[in-house]
């Protein structure tokens, strides 16, 4: 492409660029000005209250949603609809119990769902779903349906589909949200790893920051329609939020964890990172 | 008085005779029986079954409609399907527009068609036929025009079968991989609008879901299996069809109470398997 690419001689171990990059919805401008470069092997987390625009920005990277201004490369190249390189965990619908596919089905999708042709039966694939299950840890549930399993394992295996199709980039919308804590353990240590291992760039939504504190590289806060980049000692600091909130935000450190508070009542609705774990609780 | 229910129910003398003349309505329900063996599958991964009721009384009414206006049961009945299957797979985003659309369009469609059979006065014999289900001898035009649509069917159908699964079990993943739900819907819905119209004609449009919907049903009660459930739904639906079509032949009974009957107790079999060793 010869196109006024700012970019000449793209990196090979960038594998995703947002410059100046704006979405807006009419008069509304949904959030503006990111600027953001991730690499192979790198993990970003996407931060910021209910309603913030985390999905949208996901959603522009897929290319479902075009950018109102600004420019969005992935592996050099503007970002296209049903790109294949890029791995997808949407958000967690409870499946119904009587969702009538097993774990093995799902993550054959990963591989050839998007196929059309007769649905003949393949001993490649076999072998790859099942390699991809087990590097999960669900090998035992293959042959289990997607409705009758927990929470965790319904990621564990979302993670397995995902990774099946050898993606250099892997997008995951609220992969810990239903889940207890061991789950948030199990389920983000797991994609930290894959990350390194299979050298793809990470990018993940998430309201609370504390299950991924010790692996993330940097965030991306987004909040009233702007965002900050950074690591997380640069951007969950008091004058950071605060700055962005337009209000007095407090970012408190407790026992390793981060808890911000103050964030105002109509942006903190389902904000957990807001207020740590125990907003859960009534008042 | 026994005796006479049994004998209206079944008579089977000159059996050998009788199965000859009835050749060709057996060759159209093995085929419905693969069309809708196969296509009760996505029907219940989609969960469509529903709509599969609304198609099939539209279908009724367009069947009626062809009877009146002259133009023929079978245009009437592809027509009145594939209207409905369209407006219900524009509608197939959300399930809850889409189920109260079709339980508005159903009504609708059982009037209108009751309307045109009213008004029809032509040979009365075969009117119920449609609501209910006939054995009328399927005559070779009839039969060959079934043969051919349950084809594309059966083609379309295996063509995009993946596709098909992946968009009904997977929106977001589906839709993130670049596959288009709209397109896939109207896709389906037009296969199954064909099928619901070979069906009318045969088992008639009250109980077309017996043929749609429940082979399919019952075998996912026994397996998840991506080839074990369309395999074992086709052979019950096979078995049902044909099955029914053969036991009616010897009374003056419809053959859509055997069809149906059969269905039912193939799913409950399997209701009873899958309790005490669950597909899951």
């Amino acid at each position: 492409m010869s196109d006024a690419a700012p970019d000449p001689a793209p990196d090979p171990d960038v594998v995703l660029t947002f410059r100046d990059a704006a979405v807006r919805f009419g008069e509304r401008t949904l959030w503006s000005g990111l600027d953001l470069t991730l690499r192979r092997g790198e993990f970003v987390a996407i931060l910021g209250p209910n309603g913030s625009g985390k999905t949208s920005l996901l959603r522009t990277v897929l290319g479902q949603l075009p950018l109102s201004d600004g420019s969005l490369s992935f592996l050099g190249r503007p970002a296209r609809h049903g790109d294949r390189r890029i791995g997808y965990i949407p958000q967690q619908r409870i499946a119904d119990r009587d969702t009538p596919v097993r774990a093995r089905e799902l993550v054959g999708f990963g591989i050839d769902g998007h196929r059309f042709g007769l649905p003949l039966p393949n001993r490649a694939k076999r072998v790859r779903v099942a390699a991809a299950l087990d590097a999960v840890g669900a090998g035992a549930w293959a042959k289990r349906s997607i409705g009758t399993m927990s929470g965790g394992e319904q990621q564990r295996v979302r993670i397995a589909q995902a990774l099946v199709g050898r993606p250099d980039l892997l997008l995951c919308d609220e992969p810990l949200s239903s889940l207890d804590l061991l789950h948030q353990r199990g389920v983000s240590q797991l994609l930290d790893r894959s990350r390194k291992d299979h050298d793809l760039g990470l990018l993940m939504i998430t309201h609370d920051i504390n299950p991924v504190l010790t692996m993330v590289d940097r965030v991306v806060y987004v909040a009233a329609g702007q965002v900050r980049v950074g690591t997380v000692s640069e951007v969950l600091t008091t004058d950071v939020l605060s700055d962005l909130y337009q209000t007095t935000v407090e970012v408190l450190r407790v026992q390793g964890r981060i808890v911000v508070a103050g964030v105002p009542r109509d942006e903190a609705s389902g904000h957990l990172g807001a207020d740590d774990h125990h907003e859960q609780a009534p008042l | 008085m026994t005796h006479d229910l049994l004998s209206e129910l079944f008579q089977f003398n000159n059996y050998g005779e009788l199965l000859v003349l009835v050749r060709n309505s057996i060759i159209a329900g093995a085929a419905l029986g693969v069309v809708g063996g196969l296509i009760g599958v996505l029907v219940m991964s989609r969960d469509l079954a529903f709509a599969v009721h609304g198609v099939s009384e539209l279908s009724f009414a367009g069947a009626s409609a062809g009877l009146l206006l002259g133009i023929g049961v079978v245009t009437g009945a592809l027509t009145g399907s594939l209207v409905a299957a369209l407006l219900i797979g524009f509608l197939g985003s959300r399930a809850r527009d889409r189920n109260s659309a079709i339980a508005v369009l159903m009504p609708f469609g059982l009037g209108l068609g009751i309307l045109c059979l009213s008004l029809y006065s032509g040979r009365s014999a075969n009117k119920f036929g449609l609501l209910t289900g006939q054995i009328v001898a399927v005559d070779d035009p009839r039969l060959h025009s079934m043969l051919v649509i349950s084809a594309i069917v059966v083609v379309g159908l295996l063509v995009a079968w993946r596709p098909l699964l992946f968009t009904s079990l997977d929106p977001e993943v589906a839709s993130a991989r670049g596959l288009p739900r709209l397109g896939l819907s109207l896709y389906f819905m037009v296969l199954l609008g064909l099928a619901t119209a070979v069906s009318v004609q045969i088992v008639g449009s009250l109980l077309v879901l017996s043929v749609l919907v429940t082979p399919a049903a019952a075998a996912l009660r026994v397996s998840r299996s991506p080839v074990l459930v369309p395999v074992l739904s086709v052979a019950f639906a096979v078995t049902a069809m044909v099955g029914g079509i053969m036991l009616a032949l010897g009374g003056n009974i419809p053959i859509s109470p055997f069809v149906t009957t059969i269905s039912f107790l193939i799913y409950l079999t399997c209701r009873v398997i899958g309790r005490f060793r669950p597909a899951a």
